[in-house]
């Protein structure tokens, strides 16, 4: 479609060259940056790579433990120990760790996710030996001060109550729960009554099972000698006491049958929130590199099908897209718009009918020739910053891909064919068997929401 | 401290349209922006939120590229495209492969010279705004919370103070020769800058404007505006209905110093103090010690803008959100209270050493990244645009940093003393619809 209106504005242009949208010149190389892989002998695994675009260096320490490692033990305990974590050390109070950084330029976070616990970090390059001390204490000797995880405790409840009243976090909360069920990827954010729950001892227990080196990933990247930094990092984390860590569970998925609708009841909303999925892969599995061009055609990019049919054909919404999400185990496909009560039937049917499209026929040679491009430019796009480096690097060594995974990226990309984008949509759009979530004011939505399937109601409280 | 020395290239075209490259071939890549003087301060009367609803309409077609061959072009290039509507500025910017440069080149030329819209993409961007200010505003918690909330208590000129969103029947008022006229009126090269980062030579890239913008004609000179707004003459204050969260908010903008004087110097290095992260007072004594709020945070032009994009009457804003068995009263006496410790004792020696490296940790980050993962250089790009239309002067982005490390105890006080003044502000209270949780 693309090209069809390029030939017409070439077709139109009266003289001047300058009317003639201009070629792509040839593609340039990627010449990729050294990068430093290291073991040490305690376990962590260490990845390097100089970048000396500003005089900063951007790092990423992960736990391969995440919330779905401890869900038995209590929902979000990896969450609320991450963020305890920060707050207390042996020998640094919550106050100094705030202005230790600070002192060093240095911004910090510490997290967790469904397979992840994470300290990341940036800092000017002078205070790198500094920082990676800070990093280590945090990492290491966690003091989990009785009044700061009290303190924290009731902050995690203020945020708890204010994304009860979002709506995008009640779409992704739902849709979670339902294609997940009793497995502990459904389960996106504990309720108040669990955090209540929360015992400091069971904080400290997840922090001594699953903060150890051996299960742990050090990314690096930044404007630094790779040498001199792997010293650094040697003298900081060696003496780092080893420990095995033992695995998350896995427990079977829930068999899903038919479209089902859940209706998530905010009062007052004057919007809907329409989120649609199905479970999906993994980043290892085969299809991941077809699925992602299927997606990108689909809903994932400004000009793919979806964005172009329902906000700028019909201008129902703002900022639609879709999207393949991994997690360790499993992943999920998913669909995402916000638009006017009035249109959420309307938008279904968009959705589904190109969804559909995409499993019923083979995408044009243009169509996939543009979407091969993109994706193998906004890649190259994601390696010109520190933190796109590092968040690729991460991404690769973290879930243990191939060696070369990011190198032969942009060929492999090249290499696919219609067909396999075919056979990916075929295989992971499971639009037959849609899980569709909507957010809003029942009272203008419920008539809607019957059209697609039986339609089981939820307060914002999740009940 | 280590001189910046970032390679600047700027000219400026007959037609007025100034260019500034600045090359850096590590990465086979390139942003390019187009940056015009014009933002939503001086969108026409009657018609609020039109400077963003006119940027919508800058992606409906141009002269030989109809509605969706920009985004089209961009994205199979392998690129990414997006513009944003600030207060005295309008971006529209690319991110590509460097073989697509001269591709985006020849679009943002296009539609700098003339725009082919019609009704019927008017009523879809109309349509798609509403939507946009919905799932911004409307239907999310603290929605425009302070950044809708404070200019209207604030500002008494309207160009300072309407609703920079829009209201929908201004919003449906618009018309497309509202459209064609503010293009005319604003749109032109003399009122515009082309910048160029990343894999292209100082030469190439002047080239290159020249071939594709040099002939657009120079356009009218942009019209005088009255922006001019009185100083504070006492606290204004005002409630906003909190619809969907439980807490409830106190905003205060005072009024910040106009940029690139020794006061703004002083002041950024005060609001890093009381509002850089959890170092920063605010936080540690509100949220840490006293618990009485839950989130805080604040800056100049914050939380939609910062301390080098603006270009008119400005607030230094704090916002914080706050456990609701406190009074309003309550929560701003413990806020005042550590506003008043640093403008009668300033800020601890230890304390602005610590503020003046993160400040330019911080600014380093900005110039690589700035706009998440997919834009490099977005902030180099955006800082050296603002320096040049306001201040005529690109290169400042390599010295600015200069007067921040310069900047005194004593001077940080008395900035404290002259611009934090209780009785010379604005107030907003975002107050939740229902007490408790929802």
């Amino acid at each position: 479609m693309a090209d069809a209106i390029m030939r017409e504005s070439q077709s139109r242009s009266a003289s001047p060259d300058v009317w003639s949208v201009p070629a792509l010149g040839p593609e340039r190389a990627v010449v990729w940056p050294q990068r430093t892989y290291r073991k040490l002998a305690n376990g962590l695994e260490v990845v390097l790579v100089e970048a000396h675009t500003v005089p900063k260096f951007t790092g990423e320490l992960y736990f391969r433990s995440g919330n779905a490692a401890a869900a038995a033990v209590a929902p979000g305990l990896a969450e609320i120990t991450a963020t305890v974590v920060r707050t207390g050390t042996q020998q640094r109070s919550s106050r100094q760790i705030e202005e230790d950084s600070r002192r060093m330029g240095a911004d910090f976070g510490t997290s967790a996710g469904a397979d992840t616990s994470a300290i990341a970090f940036n800092g000017l390059v002078d205070f790198a030996p500094q920082l990676l001390e800070l990093v280590a204490d945090l990492a290491c000797n966690a003091s989990f001060p009785e009044e700061e995880f009290e303190h924290e405790r009731r902050q995690m409840i203020e945020a708890l109550r204010i994304e009860r009243a979002t709506p995008s976090f009640l779409a992704r909360e739902r849709l979670r729960r339902v294609v997940f069920g009793t497995h502990p990827y459904a389960i996106i954010s504990p309720t108040e009554q669990q955090v209540e729950a929360y015992q400091r001892d069971q904080l400290i227990e997840f922090y001594r099972t699953y903060y150890g080196p051996s299960d742990a990933l050090l990314v690096l990247v930044g404007d630094f000698s790779a040498e001199k930094m792997l010293g650094e990092i040697e003298r900081v984390f060696g003496s780092w006491k080893p420990r095995t860590t033992p695995p998350a569970p896995n427990p079977a998925l829930p068999d899903l049958h038919g479209r089902h609708v859940y209706l998530v009841h905010l009062p007052e909303s004057v919007q809907a929130q329409i989120l649609v999925g199905n479970r999906a892969i993994t980043r290892k599995h085969r299809d991941w590199l077809p699925l992602g061009l299927a997606n990108s055609i689909y809903g994932g990019a400004f000009n793919s099908r979806l964005v172009m049919n329902i906000r700028e054909a019909k201008g129902y919404t703002y900022s639609p897209r879709s999207g393949v999400n991994a997690l360790r185990q499993h992943g999920y496909f998913s669909i995402h718009a916000a638009v006017r009560n009035e249109v959420v039937a309307a938008t279904l049917t968009e959705m589904f009918y190109e969804l559909d499209r995409m499993r019923a026929l083979p995408v044009g040679e243009d169509e996939l020739a543009d979407a091969r491009n993109y994706l193998s430019g906004i890649f190259s796009l994601g390696l010109a910053t520190q933190d796109g480096l590092a968040g690729q690097l991460s991404g690769v060594y973290l879930e243990r891909l191939a060696e070369d995974y990011l190198e032969t990226y942009r060929a492999r990309i090249r290499a696919l064919t219609a067909e396999d984008v075919l056979a990916a949509a075929r295989a992971h759009f499971d639009s037959a068997n849609a899980q569709i979530i909507i957010v809003g004011d029942r009272r203008q939505l419920a008539d809607q929401a019957k059209l697609f399937g039986e339609v089981t109601e939820y307060s914002a409280q999740g009940n | 401290m280590t001189q910046l020395k970032i390679p600047v290239e700027n000219t400026t075209l007959e037609n007025g349209l100034r260019v500034v490259v600045s090359p850096d071939r590590a990465a086979p890549v390139a942003t390019v922006g187009v940056y015009y003087n014009i933002g939503f301060r001086l969108e026409p009367r009657g018609r609020s939120g039109f400077a963003h609803l006119f940027e919508h309409m800058m992606f409906q077609g141009s002269e030989h590229a109809a509605k969706m061959v920009h985004i089209k072009l961009v994205n199979s290039s392998g690129g990414v495209l997006n513009g944003s509507t600030h207060y005295d500025v309008t971006n529209y910017y690319e991110s590509v492969p460097s073989n697509a440069l001269e591709r985006v080149l020849w679009l943002e030329a296009d539609r700098m010279r003339a725009l082919k819209v019609d009704d019927e993409n008017l009523r879809n961007q109309r349509d798609v705004v509403k939507e946009e200010v919905r799932v911004n505003v409307l239907n999310q918690p603290y929605g425009g919370f302070p950044w809708l909330d404070l200019p209207p208590i604030a500002f008494r000129n309207w160009h300072n103070a309407h609703n920079f969103y829009g209201d929908f029947a201004d919003l449906d008022a618009a018309t497309l020769s509202d459209v064609q006229q503010f293009f005319h009126t604003y749109y032109a090269p003399s009122n515009a800058v082309l910048l160029m980062l990343g894999d292209i030579t100082p030469e190439e890239g002047i080239a290159l404007a020249r071939r594709h913008f040099g002939d657009i004609a120079a356009g009218p000179a942009k019209p005088k505006a009255d922006v001019s707004e009185a100083p504070f003459d006492g606290e204004r204050r005002g409630e906003v209905e909190e619809r969907f969260g439980t807490l409830p908010g106190i905003a205060v903008g005072y009024r910040a110093p106009e940029r690139r004087t020794q006061d703004w110097f002083a002041l950024a290095m005060l609001d890093h103090a009381l509002h850089g992260g959890r170092a920063g007072r605010v936080y540690r004594k509100l949220v840490q010690e006293q618990q009485i709020a839950v989130d805080t945070g604040g800056g100049i032009q914050y939380p939609t803008g910062d301390l080098f994009d603006y270009n008119g009457p400005t607030l230094l804003v704090s916002r914080l959100l706050y456990k609701p068995e406190h009074s309003p009263e309550q929560a701003l006496a413990a806020y005042d209270a550590v506003v008043e410790e640093v403008r009668q004792k300033g800020i601890e020696s230890d304390e602005l050493e610590q503020v003046k490296v993160k400040f330019r940790s911080d600014y380093f980050s900005s110039l690589e990244g700035g706009h998440g993962g997919y834009i490099p250089r977005y902030g180099l790009m955006h800082y050296l645009a603002c320096f040049t239309l306001f201040d005529d002067d690109p290169r400042l982005v390599n010295s600015i940093l200069e007067g921040f490390d310069d900047v005194t105890l004593e001077q940080v006080r008395a900035a404290g003393q002259k611009y934090l003044d209780p009785s010379r502000r604005a107030l907003v209270i975002r107050q939740p619809a229902k007490k408790g949780s929802a």
